[in-house]
């Protein structure tokens, strides 16, 4: 089979986004996920309703609810899974209520964290402490 | 290439203007989160979907960036305001680059 130049370009391109996905999953800490988020901005305890179960016995699947009155964008870390960034709502101008509802997974007993971008540019942030019996990332 | 990918949504047929509903949306996916070993041990590559957008008329509703630690069969509930007669138009991007796309018309009424 003989490539032209259009199709080398699309493997080419596959080829650096694989290449890219190991280098975001070595960007650590929560701290840091943080800080990218809010841009090294302050962050305010509270101001951000996060629901989630106390002890969830499947940690395959939790479900979770996040939500913050007039909120732009909300964050969604577990701290203690392998790799913490859980998901990242951005809030359109259609959107009915800055809130969502999902489903996680949660390798073992932590802190799920979530991080807003309130309506005036500032930052709150919250955490709960869920209880896992059985992890759900595997490994 | 994931297998059996099927979008479902729901959202209800008819809305007063200004009005603000409820959707719901599940797509049956594996989201293989990348953690996960196969029996002689080696890693399972990762392959989840990354990126779910919502838009209505064009305007953008919701926009998620997903990560490996969403569960299987990704599902999301969230509120969206009706301001006139269109169209919602679901859209998720899968890591192999394929999109899944599912359209709701929603009346005025």
């Amino acid at each position: 089979m003989e490539l032209t130049r259009r199709e080398t370009l699309i493997i080419g391109a596959a080829a650096l986004a694989v290449a890219a996905v190991p280098l975001r999953a070595r960007a650590a800490t929560v701290d840091d996920l943080i800080a990218e988020f809010t841009g090294g901005a302050d962050v305010a305890e509270g101001g951000v309703e996060l629901d989630a179960p106390e002890i969830a016995e499947n940690g395959n699947t939790v479900p979770i609810e996040v939500g913050a009155e007039g909120a732009s964008a909300i964050m969604v870390l577990a701290a203690g899974n392998p790799t913490p960034p859980v998901a990242t709502f951005n809030f359109g101008p259609l959107s009915g209520a800055s809130r969502a509802k999902t489903r996680i997974r949660l390798a073992g007993t932590q802190d799920v964290i979530a991080v807003a971008k309130l309506a005036d540019g500032s930052f709150a942030r919250t955490s709960k402490n869920v209880k896992v019996t059985i992890g759900g990332c595997g490994g | 290439m994931a297998k059996n990918v099927r979008p479902r949504v729901k959202v209800p047929k008819k809305a007063a203007a200004g009005e603000v509903i409820t959707i719901k949306t599940l797509i049956s996916h594996t989201m293989e989160s990348g953690q996960r070993k196969d029996s002689d041990g080696n890693a399972i590559p990762r392959s989840i979907i990354n990126r779910f957008v919502v838009d209505f008329n064009g305007e953008n509703v919701l926009d998620v960036t997903l990560e490996p630690a969403i569960s299987t069969n990704p599902y999301f509930e969230f509120e969206a305001v009706v301001p006139e007669a269109g169209e919602f138009k679901f859209t998720w991007h899968d890591d192999d680059g394929a999109v899944y796309e599912d359209v709701h018309a929603i009346e005025l009424g």
